[in-house]
């Protein structure tokens, strides 16, 4: 058995999962309640389980381990660790099986807790979540309790209200019904007074009446030159009963006279409703359908007096003239039978009513709300139809209107550039026009300055070649080579002196006209000339040098 | 439209004689008798006193002219224009005098209503008729001439006498059931006599010729009642005027109501054409003027021309509170005329001064407003078609016809007010008469547009 050790288990919060380790230990019962304790104690964390298995069993009491083991597992339910034959030996087999089958538990055991767990949060959530509605519901019937008291509250002041204006309508009433009392009473107060103020008034005019009669006054007369002729021509006649009795029979001549005619008029109206009345009879005989069974019913019934409606249509044809008097049975069956036709169409048409919307509101009736359904579908389809084609006629009438800006936009454009263009050409010219202007007057003004000089000299050579006039004359006869040549080799020279002109081509061209002046007698002519001449020349060049 | 001269006239007294070819017309104590178409004077009478009534008598060969302060009435012939013949009711007093429908008798109303007298001129006979009702419209004679009727008052009560004119038999004499009667009128076919009572109470009777009570009728009772009745001229229709603004028409048949009509201040019906007047400012040609300004074209300038414009419904039209203290009050429908053809009825609601209203009376509905610038004085109606010719105390005269509405300028030197009028029995012509003048406005046929 092996020396028995008392193992002082510490109280540790150990896992049912034990680890068999190759310990032989064997415990004492004292132990066996520590181990007992440690197996109903929780799960041992994972940082003591080393010791605490350790603890257990140890190299000394491996077999008192074992059999305590055995023992408990057997009591489990487990089969034995020994073997059968052969105890204190260990089965091998048998440990690993229970092993295994203590993982196997120890795992379901674990599953379980672990769907213990899940439930018990379940149902915790849902311990809060029914509290936390019960606490709304309970809020709310709260609120629900406090507006019905306002409503509540409100119906009363209503109510009073209510009170308070029929208390007020029956009051205006009450005074209205008074004023017209008082009204009442007081017209009559107002009409006896009135009575007695006439009486006494009636009196006075008898008074005034007597002594008006009684004073017999000359003045009340008629003073007439001759009297007049009747109107008819007649005499007067004297007033008897006989004409007093034919103003009688006058008088309710005219009347009867006036009734006549009324009746008259009356009897036209009659005729005239009559004959509305019966159109309006046959209409209605033919709009309902026809009835025959009726009216032999009729027959068979023998109804006095009263005829069938079928049997008066056809007596009808025969004695329409019956319909002409006015007595009082043909104007009541006339009536009657007005009345009868119009109830049956009525029914008739109710009937047909019915149908209709028997018929409608019957089988038919996702029909109807279909075909409702359609005709708004389609006006609305017609709508949007009508809209969009509204749109499009809007765009391109703007499209239109763009078109018709865009082209005139191009136009206004183009003539614009044609514009600038002629605008820049006209500027140019006028530039270059003034620019000539400009050099031709300092052109000018040099060239007087050298013909004034020239001629000065010209003028001193002159003076100075009298002495050799001849030559000079000779020389002047071929004036033009000649001379010219003096005058332009004294121009040159002139021109070399001073430098009054400013660019070259113009001196050129100077050189051109002062070759011309030869050609004329009168220079500043010819000068003009030349000038003019040499405008164009000139306009023609510098367009030329422009536009290049 | 031709307008004749002006003529002097005095108290309004200008009436064509009933054959349609003369006109009389009085200034002062003067009667003159002028031609109608050339406005000659064929005839002058003087009178003994100013001239306060005239009446022509039915075949135009006589006239009167009655004198109320001198009691006196004298009677003029225009065949014999020396024939005369003076009346006189001495200490009796002058109240009120006409004809009889024959021509030859003359009705004298004594002072305080004492008596009638009826003078014949064609006999010596004089007859006296005792207790006449104190009231406006005490007499009425038949259209025909043939009857009388005569409201008198017994014994704080009112009795209707209807007399044979021929011979002034008294035919029927019977009590009414009016508290104070206050008017009575022949139906057109002198077949009912309408008496209707004070305007206290609301009340009409409908007696026949024979003195039958045919019906009576009450709108309602309390507040004032009647103030103006006509009959229609083919006497299908009563009208009556009240108070309460509105018209109630009753129809011969059953002598009850067969609708009424109502004149409020609004007119919201847009099938109602309302006619304002509007005054348009004439313009001024300042370069033309001549100064100092010839006498026509000065009036020409002051006076403001004025025509008719459409007016957009919903029109509201001047509504005048009446002072309800007084006696009498400007309330209710005070004028009210038939046209001779029966198809239209013209009335003014004294509430709005301003404005006529005319009424279809085939449809029974309201037709045509015509708002004007000032408070009707008169209208009438053309006796011959449906023209209505309207003053308003201005100097134009406007006339209406269902194709429409005119204003017309009376084209007189000063100022012409136009006060009165009446046209003359063919509808050609029309004597437009002011305070001091009258004038003759001669229409031509197709002149309305």
């Amino acid at each position: 058995m092996g020396d028995w050790k008392t193992i002082t288990v510490p109280a540790l919060s150990s896992a049912s999962k034990i680890t068999y380790q190759n310990t032989s230990e064997k415990k004492m019962s004292p132990s066996s309640l520590n181990m007992q304790q440690v197996l109903r104690s929780p799960l041992p964390s994972y940082k003591n389980m080393h010791s605490f298995f350790s603890a257990f069993c140890t190299e000394e009491n491996v077999e008192q381990s074992i059999s305590y083991l055995n023992r408990e597992l057997t009591t489990l339910g487990f089969p034995s660790l020994y073997l059968e034959c052969k105890d204190k030996e260990l089965n091998v087999v048998s440990v690993l099986n229970c092993m295994n089958e203590l993982l196997v538990l120890q795992r379901k055991n674990l599953r379980a807790q672990e769907e213990v767990e899940i439930q018990h949060l379940k149902l915790g959530s849902d311990m809060d979540h029914l509290q936390n509605c019960y606490a709304k519901v309970k809020e709310q019937l709260e609120a629900s309790r406090r507006e019905i008291v306002g409503l509540q509250e409100r119906d009363r002041q209503q109510q009073c209200k209510n009170r308070n204006l029929h208390q007020l309508l029956k009051n205006e009433k009450d005074e209205v019904q008074k004023l017209q009392n008082i009204i009442a009473s007081r017209a009559t107060q107002y009409n006896h007074d009135m009575k007695r103020k006439e009486r006494e008034y009636n009196k006075l005019k008898e008074r005034l009446h007597q002594l008006v009669m009684n004073k017999k006054d000359k003045k009340i007369a008629m003073d007439v030159l001759n009297y007049v002729g009747r109107v008819d021509g007649k005499r007067g006649a004297w007033r008897t009963g006989k004409t007093e009795a034919r103003n009688e029979e006058e008088m309710y001549k005219v009347l009867l006279g006036g009734y006549e005619q009324r009746q008259k008029q009356l009897l036209v109206e009659n005729a005239e409703l009559k004959k509305v009345l019966q159109q309006m009879k046959k209409e209605m005989i033919s709009l309902l359908p026809p009835q025959k069974q009726k009216p032999k019913e009729r027959a068979e019934d023998g109804i006095g007096p009263v005829l069938s409606d079928m049997e008066e249509d056809a007596v009808e044809v025969n004695k329409e003239n019956m319909w002409e008097l006015s007595c009082e049975t043909v104007r009541e069956q006339l009536t009657n039978s007005i009345r009868k036709q119009w109830r049956m169409l009525k029914n008739h048409v109710e009937k047909l009513d019915n149908q209709v919307s028997r018929a409608h509101s019957g089988a038919l009736n996702g029909s109807d709300v279909i075909s409702r359904e359609d005709h708004e579908l389609e006006t609305e389809k017609l709508e949007l139809e009508i809209q969009q084609c509204k749109e499009m006629i809007k765009t391109q009438q703007q499209l239109l209107q763009d078109c018709y800006l865009l082209e005139e936009r191009e136009r206004l454009q183009e003539e614009w550039k044609l514009f600038r263009e002629q605008k820049k050409n006209f500027e140019r010219e006028r530039r270059s026009f003034t620019e000539a202007a400009i050099r031709l007057g300092l052109e000018r003004k040099a060239f007087e300055e050298d013909r004034g000089a020239w001629l000065k000299q010209q003028f001193l050579s002159m003076t100075s070649d009298h002495k050799n006039s001849e030559h000079v004359k000779t020389q002047s006869a071929y004036s033009g080579s000649s001379d010219s040549d003096n005058q332009l080799m004294n121009f040159r020279s002139w021109q070399k002196k001073p430098h009054c002109l400013p660019s070259v081509p113009p001196s050129e061209e100077l050189c051109q006209t002062i070759q011309h002046i030869p050609h004329n007698s009168n220079s500043s002519v010819v000068l003009n000339k030349t000038t003019e001449d040499s405008k164009p020349k000139q306009w023609k060049g510098l367009n030329k040098a422009e536009t290049e | 439209m031709n307008f004749s001269e002006v003529f002097k006239l005095s108290g309004l007294l200008c009436k064509f004689s009933p054959d349609g070819k003369y006109l009389a017309s009085c200034v002062q104590y003067r009667l003159i008798i002028r031609d109608v178409n050339n406005l000659q004077i064929l005839q002058l009478y003087t009178c003994l006193d100013q001239i306060q009534y005239i009446e022509w008598s039915s075949d135009s060969l006589f006239i009167l002219c009655a004198m109320y302060k001198r009691g006196i009435v004298q009677v003029w012939s225009l065949e014999q224009p020396d024939w005369h013949c003076k009346i006189d009711e001495g200490s009796a007093g002058l109240v009120a005098s006409c004809w009889s429908p024959d021509g030859r008798h003359i009705l004298n109303t004594t002072e305080f209503y004492l008596r009638i007298t009826v003078w014949s001129l064609c006999t010596k006979s004089v007859s006296y008729i005792k207790y006449p009702k104190a009231c406006q419209h005490g007499i009425a004679f038949t259209k025909d001439g043939r009857y009388m009727a005569l409201a008198e008052r017994r014994d704080c009560k009112d009795f209707i006498s209807l007399f044979v004119c021929s011979d002034w038999q008294l035919l029927r004499h019977f009590d009414t059931e009016t508290q104070d009667l206050s008017g009575i009128e022949w139906a057109p076919n002198g077949c009912v006599l309408a008496v209707w009572d004070t305007c206290l109470e609301y009340k009409i009777l409908l007696y026949s010729l024979d003195g039958r009570l045919l019906s009576t009728y009450s709108a309602y009772e309390w507040s004032l009642g009647i103030k103006s009745v006509a009959w229609s001229p083919s006497s299908q229709f009563l009208a009556i005027g009240s108070y309460d603004e509105k018209v109630r028409i009753l129809n011969h048949v059953t002598w009850k109501k067969i609708t009424e009509f109502e004149h409020p201040a609004t007119i919201a019906n847009p099938k109602i054409i309302v006619y304002k007047e509007m005054e348009k400012s004439p313009r001024v040609e300042t370069e033309s003027l001549a100064f100092p300004p010839a006498r026509a074209q000065a009036s020409s300038l002051f006076s403001t021309q004025s025509k008719y414009d459409i007016s957009q419904v919903p029109v509201t039209l001047q509504y005048v509170k009446p002072v309800t203290d007084r006696a009498n009050p400007r309330i209710g429908i005070g004028m009210l005329a038939f046209s001779p053809d029966n198809c239209f009825l013209a009335t003014k609601n004294d509430n709005i001064p301003n404005a006529i209203w005319i009424w279809d009376v085939q449809k029974l509905k309201l037709f045509v407003v015509l708002e004007q610038l000032y408070a009707v004085q008169l209208f009438q109606w053309d006796p011959r078609q449906p023209r209505l010719a309207i003053c308003t105390g201005n100097s134009k005269v406007y006339l209406w016809s269902p194709a429409g509405c005119v204003s017309v300028q009376v084209p007189m030197e000063g100022d012409f007010q136009v006060l009165s009028l009446c046209w003359h029995s063919s509808g050609d012509s029309m004597a437009l008469l002011s305070k001091d003048n009258f004038c003759m406005c001669y229409l031509e046929r197709e002149e309305v547009k």
